[in-house]
């Protein structure tokens, strides 16, 4: 009995070990990114690749979820705001929560997944075919080539994305007010301009540059450091998926705590 | 005693006695599992060591020690009189271009054509190159390995033998003057392990480099050494030239040339 609970004690302690070590390496893996990144060379044109990958090669599916998004979520609040004869406000709270919240998640959950485990299953793959020693031992920094211009891209790509979904989002409201009933486009986007404050978008903003920070980096730590074999370039992309996913709920989680103190 | 004059005529006019890698007492683990437990080793200029050894051995760990690809946790590597293991990144990397490693399955980048591949570590280290003069020396190299026609393909288009010699390319463009290879005719037909052996012993005359060479393949391992290690028990068990380990008193040693 005293065996299984030490045993039991012993991989508790074990485990705990590992996640201390995960969160100090990761920590330490983010921070080398802010003393690279200022440091030439600049590898301007594998950036301006990422962006074309990260940003461009996204935009379909951004389509699509962004629409879908604003499509379903007022044709869901439609009976609730009508029972209480408040259907005009539908523009105005189609807005409101997909610029403030729903896109701002949903395009960066999108992007974890699509993004994320894209960049971990590449480098965990370079990483498994030693193509990353092989750039280290040619005296050329990796972590600048390969991560560096990754996680730039996404900081600066998934706001982007972002305020695109938001704008899809708005379209897709539009079209599910006139599944029902018959609204000029333009009172439509009146109603939806008037209801906007800079206060709903600079804070919904401010965080995706941090979705986009999170997401870029963690599918860069998880490619960087795969074990060896090829099983752990899809543990890499999976665990990549997983942790991108639920980092951006908590980033969300804080973001809405200190909109609500300063803002 | 060999007359001084015989010993001169004897050995070849690129080898000399001065040392380009020296190792010292190198101990190497990974947690419990110590896999190099002092291993001693010189490699003149010129010449060209094999390092044999069963799989597990700690050969291809050593040569990933010499450029630093895994750091000791003992020991001293000296590359070109500079102990390797006292330098910082940049320091490392001032040594790193001088040396050259070709990798098991050859390691070249994914997405690049070859002419990339060749030409991202080159443009990197010689910035005052034009692009003209790039493109020229990409295409000397790939001469030189005998691979011109390969310029525009992508890796994923390549065989396993024009993989090797496209990773001997790149490792070529920037003139290394010692190159580490690790298993360079593993998982290669005869034919190909043969013309990959004399490209080696090619690239020795031609460019004057020093090599260690890492491999199972005792035909390659005859071609083209001048001196064989043997590494057992995380160390270097027995030393010598193909003929001389061939005839060896160790049984153990023997077994390899069987």
């Amino acid at each position: 009995m005293n065996n299984i609970v030490a045993a039991k004690k012993e991989s508790v302690i074990n485990y705990m070990k590992d996640i201390f070590n995960d969160v100090g390496n990761v920590t330490i893996f983010a921070l080398r990114f802010f003393k690279e990144v200022v440091k030439p060379p600049y590898e301007m044109k594998e950036f301006i690749k990422q962006c074309y990958v990260i940003g461009y090669k996204s935009l379909p599916l951004v389509t699509i979820t962004g629409f879908i998004m604003g499509l379903v979520l007022t044709l869901q609040s439609r009976p609730t705001l009508a029972k209480f004869g408040a259907e005009s406000w539908l523009p105005s709270m189609v807005a409101l929560s997909l610029i403030r919240e729903i896109a701002p998640v949903i395009t960066a959950l999108i992007c974890a997944g699509k993004v994320s485990s894209g960049i971990g299953a590449e480098l965990g793959s370079m990483k498994v075919t030693e193509q990353i020693d092989a750039m280290e031992v040619s005296a050329i920094n990796p972590y600048k080539y390969l991560v560096v211009t990754r996680i730039l891209a996404t900081t600066l790509m998934i706001p982007l994305l972002v305020i695109y979904a938001d704008g899809i989002g708005i379209l897709g409201g539009y079209v599910g007010i006139n599944i029902h009933s018959d609204v000029n486009f333009h009172r439509y986007l009146a109603q939806v301009l008037e209801s906007i404050t800079f206060l709903d978008i600079f804070p919904a903003t401010i965080k995706t540059f941090f979705f986009g920070f999170f997401i870029g980096m963690i599918g860069c730590y998880k490619g960087f450091n795969a074990a060896n074999g090829t099983e752990s370039v899809g543990k890499a992309a999976n665990s990549a998926v997983v942790t991108a996913s639920l980092t951006i709920f908590i980033i969300d989680m804080l973001a809405v705590q200190l909109t609500d103190l300063f803002f | 005693m060999i007359p001084e004059k015989i010993i001169q005529e004897t050995t070849p006019v690129s080898k000399t006695d001065t040392a380009v890698i020296e190792i010292k007492e190198l101990y190497k683990s990974f947690g419990k599992n110590e896999v190099l437990k002092g291993v001693n080793l010189t490699v003149k200029k010129g010449e060209n060591l094999v390092i044999l050894g069963k799989s597990g051995s700690g050969k291809s760990i050593t040569i990933k020690c010499i450029v630093g690809l895994l750091a000791i946790d003992k020991g001293e590597i000296n590359v070109f009189g500079t102990d390797i293991t006292k330098l910082d990144n940049a320091g490392l990397n001032e040594i790193r271009v001088r040396i050259g490693f070709l990798f098991q399955n050859a390691a070249l980048y994914d997405s690049m054509s070859v002419r990339d591949n060749l030409g991202f570590t080159l443009k990197r280290h010689a910035k005052d190159l034009s692009s003209e003069e790039v493109e020229n020396q990409i295409k000397e190299i790939l001469e030189s390995v005998g691979l011109s026609e390969a310029i525009d393909k992508m890796p994923s288009e390549l065989s396993g033998g024009m993989r090797k010699r496209i990773g001997l390319a790149r490792t070529l463009i920037l003139k290394p003057e010692i190159i580490l290879y690790d298993e360079p005719t593993t998982g290669l037909d005869t034919i190909t392990s043969r013309e990959i052996s004399e490209l080696v012993l090619e690239i020795q005359k031609k460019y004057k480099t020093s090599s260690v060479i890492i491999t199972h393949d005792m035909a390659c391992a005859k071609h083209t050494s001048d001196r064989l290690m043997i590494l057992k028990d995380g160390i270097i068990h027995a030393e010598g030239t193909y003929e001389e380990l061939e005839k060896s008193d160790d049984e153990w040693v023997r077994s390899f040339f069987i």
